[in-house]
């Protein structure tokens, strides 16, 4: 049988069968080689000692690749990101991918190989798997499921209802670049932008913040829902106010110009390799300075304070000067009608002068 | 008064309302495209989708507004095909990939999206795509203006012109309200600072006893608009009598296929049964549209009706008033 000319992924290569070994050990196991997955057991069997974070996600990114990174960099981002927010060392994580059949067998090996790379920036290892082939129709290419796990280490308590009046509120740099980026590729609203999707795993940065400072009160990276429902879902679980300033928060022009385009509020829009820390004030310089020495937190900021007022709700300064709510995202974040066909139009100015 | 939502959204979003002197009173418009849309043309809609191998293509803030009965999210829920899309070339590509279903693409907006919808249609027949139907509900913005003004409802001292659907349509369409009904208008852009500029102009106007149309929005707007645009949408659509929400039946305010192009339109080409439309009741998004009601004065806001649970169109639509005043509103802004 010519197992290895297959240059697309079949329902077989889920049976279990032989197809489905050879797509393990040719496409999963070759790429991640560790010790763990090497022996091919049912499950990975972990020395560890210590407070476990353990955390599952989910990824349906569409389309799988993007500027700056695809879905596989992303599972792996996104779940060592949710360990790191609980201030954790993440370590170990598993990997399922859900593949819808029809899949070019040279997508999977990007995606695997960039998986690989991500693994191998975030020092963490892929311990356990699992593979299953899916009617076309029955998934969109490729869904993956992570779950991973890590420790934290004495005397760091981080969870996002420590949140005290007075605290600073620092996020890590620049807002809305993966939706942006992600967005940019989207079938039909395909438009120019150089800008790559910020897609990063934040264990170093995490780490270099904690030896600055152990008392780090909350940490929140703010995916899907944008930097505004990251800080909702702080203010609620404390019961606190934040107040942020809209002129302190790093957005970059193609970002700004993208939003204008399209009707976005650039605090609504998907980020994947940024956070946001809460901090006590006396530990906020050395914080911000220890994230300005790693490259993923070389545009960190202050963005504004915790008080005591208005418990539950975020209020921004306006650039005008003005205050205003800053509420959670509700539903999806959705062009606005007559912005996107005019810019449309005006983009692709051939539709027009036909 | 602000025509357009995008100026709604901006003058929330930045606080304006907060930084302008008491002395000068935002009234919001009816300028969002899916708030406008009457119950009668959405439930048309949701009829469509209900014929067997009708695929629906629409704008995702479509999807939650509810019509008569039920909303075309709760009909995609039940085994409708509804597809949310970014733009008309989506639609056509559905259609050219399926060629034994039939895509209709609902029509909505104003003079800023007619263009690139017109662009479609003679796509669709420079390709000899078959299978591909618009359900013209676009309205026309100078005609429903005027119905405002005659209406005599508002007494407006100034009108903020829509930025993109002027530069389509250009300047020269608002003339008559400067002529005829003495209100200065000036064309505005998007930034905060267009906003700000515009309400200056304005002032300057009425302080002056003026009344003409300037344009704020000098990098977006010519006076005379975009001609491209102009020529596509009137090769492929023609002015008709439009059904708005709150407004009842405007004259010359909507755009139909003409004759030419009529095997594009989903009206004639689906037989669709409809009942009598209704309303909400205690939603008063009409009167909000007209200007002349805020939305704090409807008893449904905030409490029976939110973003999460909408009961009329301009809390779902993302440019609506109602939606506007409960995200930026609250006790810290407008």
């Amino acid at each position: 049988m010519e197992v290895i000319l297959e240059d697309k992924i079949l329902l077989a290569h889920g049976s279990g069968g032989k197809l489905a070994h050879e797509l393990i050990e040719k496409s999963f196991v070759k790429a991640l080689a560790n010790p763990f997955l090497a022996k091919l057991d049912d499950s990975a069997v972990i020395d560890l000692s210590g407070r476990l974070a353990f955390t599952t996600d989910s990824y349906v990114v569409s389309p799988i690749f993007f500027p700056g990174g695809d879905i596989g960099k992303l599972a792996v981002c996104g779940t060592v990101n949710d360990l790191a927010m609980s201030g954790a060392n993440p370590l170990y994580l598993s990997l399922s991918f859900i593949i819808e059949e029809g899949l070019p067998r040279a997508e999977l090996d990007q995606i695997v190989e960039s998986t690989r790379k991500a693994t191998q920036e975030a020092e963490v290892e892929i311990v356990t798997g699992d593979t299953k082939v899916v009617h076309r129709g029955s998934a969109d290419k490729l869904f993956i499921n992570t779950a991973g796990v890590g420790i934290i280490a004495e005397g760091v308590n981080i969870s996002g209802s420590n949140a005290r009046p007075g605290d600073k509120v620092i996020l890590s740099g620049t807002i809305g670049d993966h939706g942006i980026a992600v967005l940019s590729q989207r079938e039909g609203l395909s438009f120019s932008t150089r800008l790559e999707s910020d897609c990063a795993p934040l264990g170093s940065l995490v780490a270099e913040m904690l030896a600055a400072s152990p008392n780090i009160h909350c940490l929140r990276d703010p995916t899907r829902g944008g930097l505004a429902t990251s800080l909702n879902e702080l203010a609620k679980q404390s019961k606190v106010g934040i107040r942020i300033e809209e002129e302190k928060i790093p957005v970059r022009e193609e970002v700004l110009a993208a939003c204008e385009m399209l009707g976005f509020d650039p605090l609504y829009v998907a980020n994947e390799g940024k956070l946001v820390a809460i901090v006590p004030t006396e530990d906020a310089d050395k914080v911000l300075g220890a994230m300005r020495k790693n490259r993923y937190g070389k545009r960190a900021a202050i963005i504004g304070e915790v008080s005591g007022e208005h418990p539950g709700r975020v209020v921004m300064k306006t650039v005008l000067g003005a205050s205003r709510i800053v509420d959670m995202l509700v539903g999806d974040l959705l062009p606005r009608i007559c912005k996107l066909l005019y810019a449309i139009g005006r983009e692709h100015s051939e539709i027009w002068s036909k | 008064m602000e025509f357009c939502g995008g100026h709604t959204v901006t003058i929330f979003r930045y606080g304006i309302r907060q930084v302008l002197p008491q002395t000068i009173a935002m009234v919001s418009g009816p300028g969002c495209p899916i708030c406008v849309t009457a119950n009668a043309d959405l439930d048309k809609a949701i009829a469509l989708s209900q014929i067997p191998g009708v695929i629906i293509a629409t704008f995702g803030d479509m999807l939650k507004v509810p019509g008569s009965h039920t909303s075309l999210q709760k009909v995609k829920a039940n085994g409708a095909d509804v597809r949310t899309v970014y733009s008309t070339m989506d639609a056509l590509k559905i259609a050219e990939a399926d060629s034994n279903k039939s895509v209709v693409f609902l029509g909505i907006g104003f003079e800023t999206t007619a263009p690139t919808i017109a662009a479609s249609v003679l796509q669709a027949e420079e390709k000899e795509i078959r299978n591909y139907y618009v359900l013209s509900l676009h309205k026309l913005c100078p005609p429903v203006i005027q119905a405002i003004l005659d209406s005599g409802e508002v007494k407006l001292d100034g009108l903020i012109c829509p930025g993109h659907v002027s530069a389509i349509i250009g300047s020269h369409p608002w003339e008559f309200i400067a002529r005829d009904y003495g209100i200065p208008c000036v064309v505005s852009g998007f930034e905060p600072l267009d906003i700000l500029q515009c309400v200056d102009m304005l002032v300057a106007q009425i302080e002056n006893g003026e009344s003409k149309v300037e344009i704020a929005y000098r990098r977006g707007v010519r006076p005379e608009g975009n001609q491209q645009a102009l020529k596509l949408m009137e090769q492929v659509f023609e002015p008709c009598p439009a059904r708005w929400r709150g407004m009842g039946e405007v004259p010359d305010s909507g755009l139909k296929l003409r004759q030419e192009y009529q095997r594009f339109d989903a009206e004639l080409a689906f037989d669709i049964a409809l009942g009598p439309a209704y309303e909400p009741t205690g939603c008063i998004c009409g009167d909000i549209l007209r200007g002349v009601k805020t939305p704090l004065d409807c008893q449904l806001f905030g409490k029976a009706c939110t973003p999460q649970y909408p009961v009329g169109p301009c809390m779902v639509s993302s440019e609506g008033a109602c939606s506007a005043y409960y995200l930026y509103g609250g006790d810290f802004g407008g």
